[in-house]
């Protein structure tokens, strides 16, 4: 069955399907950074970005590909907004997103830690999240830096295979 | 974009010419498609004097960081590092701009990073020092990332809505700077003789300069029990320290300063406005 998708549905589809530059085996969609796409009485199509670090170089990039893809759609009147409220954490990334990333060899990210009312805790202990390796599955891994290539990723090596891979880290 | 690989997309020719990937001067606004109205109560003025030191302190640190890239003990650390700095230099991008809403100049955040000189910036002094040796950049970094975290914890709920939501998302980032410079000194404090001795040292230097980041609604006595915290597990005891005069929060700065801006500034101040 073909579903021919109208209106502001076909709109948000085109928008959700835009790759991720950094983790580009994802979708904004996956990533869960696009907040909504609407369209405007005067036609206008909105669609609402929101940035995973405050730095990331890659919002400029997104901001781009999302009005370009829509306007190749067809909406000539497109504008990419940015909504920094509720912040962005590790759990707006989706289940299909989750799952894509272990096959590309990226260790999805675990529950984010829950936003502190009071000041956030400071634990110094050796204790880790055990992180397992997305190539073999072991849960033999050990962490080489808590920052990688970018912004959302740490650097893990797996001690059984002993494949270094990367982790998209809590936050 | 249209390949799975990231790198090849750089290469591909933009349909409607821009040169995405090459950021020069003339940044898009980061706080483009935001609410930036001002509620009622709020004074402009404060909230910009607030943006603006929150900012200069993220950008001096963001290039005091960067100057480790090449020169820092290990591959991994270059990259923490410079990663830190990014989220910095992410925070003060979204400072400057709200600062130029709120402080009636509609200057953009260029104007602030590259058009003001060292007596205008507002960051304490302790950002702008020389990043002496290793021990002594990650105990900076532990009191700048440990006041900035509990300040920024504060803010979430500023009655300033755009202030509120960049704080938000700062304390994430900074609870990791801060996760890493304090494993740092408690390994180079519980290492060897020459590391204690070091770190020792290099908290002696810093102390003297942390009155500065604490004003009214203060946030001393939880950034002082994390250092407590830290320095108790790294085998260091905290020692007594006195302030010293002066203030970068008034645009008195060390001589440290005015060199680090001119690095910071001469492309985009001998071609104002260029892009490439």
């Amino acid at each position: 069955m073909v579903t021919v998708l109208t209106g502001v549905r076909r709109a948000r589809h085109v928008a959700e399907q835009v790759p991720d530059p950094e983790l580009p085996m994802l979708t904004l969609a996956d990533l869960g950074v696009l907040r909504g796409v609407g369209i405007a009485p005067d036609g206008t199509v909105v669609a609402e970005l929101t940035p995973t670090y405050s730095g990331c170089p890659a919002m400029a990039e997104m901001r781009a590909e999302v009005a370009a893809r829509l306007r190749a759609a067809g909406y000539e009147r497109v504008e990419v907004r940015t909504v920094l409220d509720p912040p962005w954490t590790t759990d707006w990334i989706t289940a299909a997103g989750r799952r894509k990333l272990a096959e590309h060899g990226i260790a999805p990210p675990g529950p984010a830690p829950r936003p502190a009312s009071g000041p956030v805790p400071l634990v110094l202990s050796a204790t880790r999240r055990a992180v397992p390796c997305p190539r073999c599955g072991s849960a033999d891994t050990q962490e080489t830096s808590r920052f990688g290539a970018t912004s959302c990723k740490a650097l893990w090596r797996c001690r059984a295979c002993r494949e270094p891979f990367e982790y998209v880290k809590e936050i | 974009m249209s390949d799975d690989h990231v790198y090849l997309s750089l290469a591909e020719e933009h349909d409607d010419g821009d040169a995405r990937w090459a950021f020069g001067t003339g940044f898009e606004d980061p706080l483009h498609g935001v609410d930036t109205s001002l509620p009622a109560g709020v004074d402009a003025a404060e909230l910009a004097a607030c943006c603006l030191a929150l900012g200069d302190d993220a950008l001096v640190s963001a290039q005091r960081l960067a100057e480790w890239t090449t020169r820092a003990p290990e591959l991994e650390e270059e990259v923490a590092l410079a990663n830190i700095g990014l989220d910095l230099l992410g925070q003060a991008r979204l400072l400057y701009a709200r600062c130029g809403q709120v402080d009636g100049t509609g200057r953009d955040e260029d104007a602030y990073a590259y058009f003001r000189d060292a007596g205008d910036f507002r960051n304490v002094r302790l950002a702008e020092l020389p990043n002496g040796d290793f021990a002594f950049s990650m105990v900076r970094l532990l009191v700048l990332s440990s006041w900035r975290l509990a300040h920024f914890g504060r803010l979430s709920a500023s009655p300033d809505p755009v202030l509120a939501a960049v704080a938000a998302k700062g304390v994430k980032e900074l609870a990791y700077h801060r996760q890493y410079a304090a494993e740092w000194v408690v390994r180079l404090g519980d290492g060897t003789e020459e590391s204690h001795r070091r770190t020792r040292a290099a908290l002696t230097r810093v102390l003297p300069y942390i009155g500065e980041l604490f004003t009214a609604h203060d946030a001393r006595e939880e950034v002082v029990a994390v250092l407590r915290q830290v320095t108790e597990a790294a085998g260091l005891a905290l020692p007594a320290w006195r302030p010293l005069a002066g203030a970068g929060r008034d645009g008195d700065h060390t001589e440290h300063l005015a060199p680090l801006l001119a690095e910071l500034q001469s492309v985009a101040r001998a071609h104002p406005g260029a892009t490439w």
